[in-house]
Parts: structure tokens; C-alpha cells; sequence
């Protein structure tokens, strides 16, 4: 099976992550980039998919220069070869346009199965997995905290706010996964040494077969119009409890909508 | 701008694969073993699991090649040892006593088949080492043991009683060192062997997340296969301690960083006399101290792993690494705890801990005094130390 893992490098939730005050895109200069935690159980159950049916897993990533560093660590956990695009006109590209770009590396790439995180850390619009599996034209399983391979049907848990929804297709198909799906492992010292020796090909636009019209910020479809501090955390309020404690924090997350 | 964590941005100087590798194993160390360590020292207990948990990671004779060994550079080892000992040396012990003592041994000394036997599973955590050279009354000077392996027909029989043997009580397989006709010759000791037994040693205040037993060898009876065939004298037990010292100069590099960021976080939010602890001229000293002394520990570990990847480093130069940052990263916990006042004394604060620890790393693996004759030998020609 030629399974294929979209993974995004993104800046490290642990440091301050700001915005350009010019064009209004994510500085990701500024921060240090690491693999999008739910790309993480992307790559593994990408890697157990593998181990369980064979085939051949492929991580790909569109990004900086630097997001090599986060293909490195995928290819280190066992994926088999790695496909970056990067190219200084895809900059500032918005959901719509990513779709669009990837669609066109995985027509060269070829698959029978994408995998990826369902959100990323940075922008978090979680909808790529399903603009890229319309523009594929393959059916998409989103949300995926299980997924079963039997042949050529694949079958998923799909996580709900009351349970979740089983959800049966026909391969190809795009998954996204939430990270109750798995436990990502640790890279190997192995897999990492072997990682250096893995094939890893770097595409362009051009290589790629990407209309530069189509990608890039002058050319998004969405656009960030403005952008402010978020508000420094007020102080929390305290209950003294006087026998209604209970009753006061029932009162409070009810209110907030919690329950 | 300069890291406060590598102020000489010496991991720069790690290639891709070691740089992954200190991920990996800093990642490990912070979220499995960092949260639990206060409570194993308090407790003085290391958990069986770990030994499993370590062998998944590929840390147990990483660095060695075949046998279900990673093969991983000198200096990766190094690094590994770093991030562990900043949890906890004796966490780091457990690794270099499996890997570099016991592992070792059996990798340089063992007969093919040995090394079939036992380093597969050992690379694994599925079976635990130790090694039994010390004994009560031969420490430093290790030629006077007093363990014997006598011929009996074709089978050694094993007298005697090794002491603060690390790994001791856990172990399934321990390497130990006996005196033969021959000399000082090393065999590959199953533990549940007739006539072995192990004994926990109580009441320690130092290294507590580790096993340190004393070892009971009455009568134990093994087939002629189990002496290591090619090496006698201390030259067998040696080139094993060379490697665990190894390890220990890098480990105590990560002790003794913790401790310093400890202090320099303590000092930023601690005031008194209304301003911050780091505020003080005092203060900024004993922290420019140490992160002067971290730093140069990481220049030796680092020059002495490229020494080693080279195949070039000399005993004389490990002792030079293992007293000089053994000695340093002592400093830095004692000054470290020192600046946390009286929270610096609990196991909510790691500080106190590392510096009983450290008391230990001094002593083991040759102390401090055995190290400075070792160098003043290399250095002058003259041997002083009878
Ligand atoms: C927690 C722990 C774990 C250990 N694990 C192991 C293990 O797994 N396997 C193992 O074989 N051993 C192990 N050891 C033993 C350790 O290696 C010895 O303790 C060490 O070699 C020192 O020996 P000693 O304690 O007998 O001290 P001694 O040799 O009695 O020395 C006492 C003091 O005298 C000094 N001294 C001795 N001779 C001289 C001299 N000629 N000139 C100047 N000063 C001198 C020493 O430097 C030291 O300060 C462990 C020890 C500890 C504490």
C-alpha cells in the first residue's frame, strides 16, 4: 500500500508565537519549529498501517527550508522516504491554496492512502483533510480515533462530541486522525542514523506542476485582516466554601456552558 | 543571543544524528522519568519497568556495534548519559552499568556464544546486568580481592563476596571478577545459579533510585564456558571502567546543568530585601560560576568523544574527564543548594538530591584521589599510588 502522511512543521506551542506586522503571516523565524503534535500520530498510524499490510509509508511536507528538521524526525520514526515542497512563492498560502498544492505533489506521488493530523497547532482551521479529499475526488474519514484496513475498504471511529460514528469507505481515501488514535514512538537510534540515508526529494513549484497563480499570499482566498495581543488572564475567581461550594462551581460551569 | 541552558552552543557541534538523538532521549528523560524521579529517591527504589522502558529507547550499549546494539558514536553515548543524569545519576548508573560495564565486557571479552546469549536481551531490558569488582576490603585497589574461581574438573567453582555492586539485587546475569592460578580473570555469572545471592544495602543516602547490593558467591558452580577466555588482570575489568567513565563525564555535565537551572530560575523569582535573588552581586556570581563550570564540562565530554570516535583517547584523559567534571558538577549542586536557601534541601527542589548523588559519582568508578595519581602518573612518569 503506498501510503502517504502529510505532516506540517509548525512553531513550538511552548515558545511566544507572534505575527508579522507587515503581511500579518505567522513568524516562523521567530519561533522554534517542531513536528504539529497530531502529525505525530499521523506518522505512527501511518507506520502501524505499514507494518500490518505492507507497502510503503512517505511523509510529505510543504514548508521553509527548516521544516526539513521535522521531516528528519518522521522519517527517523520509520516512515521510508520523504517528498518536501518548498518554494518562496508558495509563502503566505491559505488552506484553500495548500490543498491545492499537495493535490498536486500526490498526483506525482501517487497513494492509496493520505493520513494527516486533523488540525495544526499554528493556525488550526482544521480543513485541509477535507478540501484536499474534495479536490482529490476520494472519500474523506475525518476525525479518526480508530482506523481498521481490510483489502480495499477501509473502516474508522469517527470521534463525536457522544461517542463516535463508524464510517466505511473504499480505498483510495484521505484520513485525519485525533490523537486519542494512538501512542506515537519514540524515533529508534537506528531510524534516526538511518534517517540521514533515506531518499528525500525537494520540489518546487515547477517540479511540482504548480500554477504559481494559484499559491501564495497576493493570491489567497482568505486574508487576515487584522490581528491583536490576546488580553493579558484576568485573576481567577475564588469560592470560599461555606457549605454551597459545590453548588457555587456548578453555578460557575454551568454558566460558562460547560455543563 | 546566547542559550542559558548551552551558553557555548556547544550542541552546534553535534551532527544530525547525535542532535536526534538528544531529542530523543531528553524527550524520554523529561516525560517518564522526571515526573516520577522525587518519588523513586524518596522511596529508594528503581522500578523493574524501567530497565524494558530503556531497552525500547536503544539506550543500553547504544553505542556498541551488532547484537541488537544501535551503533551509535561515542558521543551521541555521551550525550544520552547527559540527559538522563540531568534527571537523576542514578538513572544514568543503570545505563552505564548495563551498557558499559556489563554489556561491554561481555561484547569485548565474551565468547561468540556468550555474546549471543546474553547481549541481544540485554540491549533489550529484558535481562539485567551488573558487574562485581569492588569488594569490601578491595576498592580502590581492586588487585587485592579476595573472590577465587577454582578449577573442578572441567567446571570453575566461585568463592567470595563482592560489595556495592550497582544492579545488584535486579540483575539476571552479573560479570564477576575472581582471583585464578592464572590471575584476575572476569566469568559470565547467571543469578540463579546455585550458591549466588544478592543482598540489598539499606540506610543509603546517596544514588537511592538505584539497586547497590552486595553479592554472596558460596560454592557457585559453572561450566568451564563461562570464563571470559582471553584476558587476565586488571586489564579486563579496566578497559570496562575506562568505558562507564566515559558515560559519567558526560552524565555529570546534565547534573550539574540541572542544578544551575534550577538555581538561576529559583534566583529570577525569589526576592528579598525587594528585589530578585539573581539581583545580587553574590548571586550573579555563583551563577556566572556555574554556568562557566557547566559549560566547560560540556567542552571535555565533547573532546573526549571525538577523541574516543577516533579511536584515540588515552585512560589518562578519562580520568582527566571523570575527576574534573565529577569535581565540577559537585561545585555547582553544593553552590546551587546554597542559593535555594532551606527549599534547596527537599526533594520538591532536585537540587539537594543531585548533590548526594554527586557524592556518590565522585567516589565510584576510581575517586577522586585515584584519578589525580592516574593523571600525575601519565603527566610526571612517576606511579604514587602505593
Ligand atoms: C552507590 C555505589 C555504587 C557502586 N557500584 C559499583 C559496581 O556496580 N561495581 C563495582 O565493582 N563497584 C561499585 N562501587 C564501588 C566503588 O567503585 C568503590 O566504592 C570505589 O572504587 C572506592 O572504593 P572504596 O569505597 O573501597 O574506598 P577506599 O578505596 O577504601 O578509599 C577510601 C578513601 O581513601 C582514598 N584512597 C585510597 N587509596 C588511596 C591512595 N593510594 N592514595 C590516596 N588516597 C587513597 C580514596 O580516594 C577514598 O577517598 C559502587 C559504589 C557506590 C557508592
Amino acid at each position: 500500500m503506498n501510503i502517504v502522511v502529510c505532516v506540517k512543521q509548525v512553531p513550538d506551542t511552548e515558545t511566544t508565537r507572534t505575527l508579522k506586522s507587515d503581511d500579518r503571516t505567522l513568524d516562523r523565524a521567530a519561533a522554534d519549529g517542531v513536528l504539529n503534535e497530531l502529525d505525530e500520530y499521523a506518522v505512527e498510524e501511518a507506520l502501524r498501517i505499514k507494518e500490518a499490510h505492507g507497502g510503503e509509508v512517505t511523509v510529505l511536507t510543504m514548508g521553509p527550508d527548516k521544516a526539513t528538521d521535522t521531516i528528519r524526525k518522521a522519517l527517523s520514526m520509520g516512515a521510508d522516504k520523504a517528498v518536501h515542497l518548498t518554494d518562496e512563492a508558495l509563502v503566505g498560502s491559505d488552506a484553500l491554496q495548500t490543498s491545492y498544492a499537495i493535490q498536486q505533489v500526490l498526483g506525482r506521488t501517487g497513494f492509496d492512502l493520505v493520513v494527516l493530523g486533523s488540525e495544526s497547532t499554528d493556525a488550526r482551521t482544521g480543513v485541509l483533510a477535507a478540501m484536499l479529499a474534495e479536490r482529490l475526488g476520494v472519500p474523506q474519514l475525518s476525525l479518526a480515533n480508530k482506523v481498521e484496513i481490510d483489502g480495499s475498504s477501509i473502516r474508522v471511529q469517527r470521534q463525536t462530541d457522544y461517542g463516535y460514528d463508524k464510517v466505511e469507505a473504499t480505498l483510495p481515501a484521505v484520513v485525519s486522525v485525533v490523537e486519542k488514535i494512538n501512542e506515537p514512538r519514540y524515533p529508534s537510534f537506528k531510524g534516526i542514523m538511518a534517517a540521514k540515508k533515506k531518499p528525500f526529494e525537494t520540489l518546487g513549484i515547477a517540479d511540482a506542476g504548480i500554477d504559481a497563480a494559484q499559491v501564495g499570499l497576493a493570491n489567497a482566498a482568505t486574508e487576515v485582516v487584522d490581528f491583536a495581543e490576546a488580553p493579558p488572564r484576568e485573576r481567577g475567581q475564588i469560592v470560599k466554601d461555606e457549605g454551597e461550594g459545590g453548588v457555587a462551581a456548578a453555578e460557575f460551569l454551568a454558566s460558562k456552558k460547560f455543563i | 543571543m546566547t542559550q542559558p541552558d548551552d551558553f557555548l552552543a556547544l550542541d552546534d557541534e553535534l551532527d544530525e544524528a547525535e542532535q536526534g538523538i538528544r531529542d530523543v532521549v531528553r524527550d524520554f528523560a523529561q516525560d517518564r522519568l522526571a515526573p516520577q524521579i522525587s518519588d523513586w529517591y524518596e522511596r529508594g527504589t528503581v522500578p523493574r519497568e524501567i530497565f524494558t522502558d530503556f531497552g525500547k529507547l536503544g539506550v543500553f550499549g547504544m553505542h556498541l556495534d551488532g547484537y541488537g546494539c544501535a551503533g551509535t558514536s561515542a558521543v551521541a553515548y555521551g550525550v544520552a548519559c547527559r540527559e538522563l543524569e540531568a534527571v537523576d545519576s542514578g538513572l544514568r548508573s543503570v545505563v552505564s552499568v548495563q551498557g558499559s560495564l556489563a554489556m561491554f565486557a561481555i561484547h569485548r571479552w565474551g565468547t561468540e556464544e556468550q555474546r549471543q546469549e546474553w547481549l541481544p536481551r540485554m540491549a533489550a531490558g529484558q535481562a539485567i546486568g551488573c558487574f562485581g569488582l569492588t569488594e569490601a576490603a578491595a576498592g580502590s585497589d581492586p588487585a587485592s580481592m579476595r573472590t577465587t574461581a577454582r578449577r573442578d574438573g572441567a567446571d570453575w567453582v566461585l568463592s567470595g563476596t563482592k560489595m556495592w555492586i550497582t544492579n545488584g539485587t535486579l540483575a539476571d546475569v552479573a560479570i564477576v571478577w575472581a582471583r585464578t592460578d592464572d590471575g584476575i580473570r572476569g566469568f559470565v555469572v547467571p543469578t540463579d545459579a546455585p550458591g549466588f545471592s544478592a543482598n540489598a544495602i539499606p540506610r543509603k543516602l546517596s544514588l537511592r533510585a538505584s539497586d547497590t547490593a552486595e553479592l554472596v558467591l558460596d560454592e557457585v558452580r559453572l561450566p568451564a564456558a563461562s570464563a571470559f577466555p582471553d584476558v587476565r588482570g586488571l586489564r579486563g575489568p579496566l578497559s570496562c571502567l575506562n568505558e562507564a567513565r566515559y558515560g559519567i563525564l558526560w552524565g555529570t555535565v546534565g547534573a550539574a546543568r540541572t542544578c544551575y537551572l534550577e538555581a538561576l530560575s529559583y534566583a529570577l523569582t525569589r526576592t528579598q530585601f525587594g528585589r530578585p535573588l539573581a539581583g545580587f552581586q553574590l548571586n550573579q556570581r555563583r551563577l556566572t560560576e556555574m554556568v562557566i563550570a557547566v559549560g566547560n564540562a560540556g567542552l571535555v565530554g565533547l573532546r573526549l568523544g571525538r577523541l574516543k570516535d577516533a579511536g584515540r583517547v588515552e585512560p589518562a584523559q578519562i580520568s582527566y574527564g571523570k575527576l574534573a567534571n565529577a569535581r565540577a558538577a559537585l561545585d555547582v549542586a553544593r553552590s546551587a543548594r546554597a542559593m535555594l536557601g532551606a527549599a534547596g534541601i527537599t526533594l520538591d527542589h532536585p537540587v539537594m538530591r543531585h548533590l548526594t548523588n554527586l557524592e556518590t559519582v565522585v567516589t565510584y568508578e576510581g575517586t577522586e584521589e585515584m584519578h589525580t595519581l592516574s593523571i600525575a602518573a601519565a603527566i610526571t612518569g612517576l606511579k604514587a599510588f602505593r
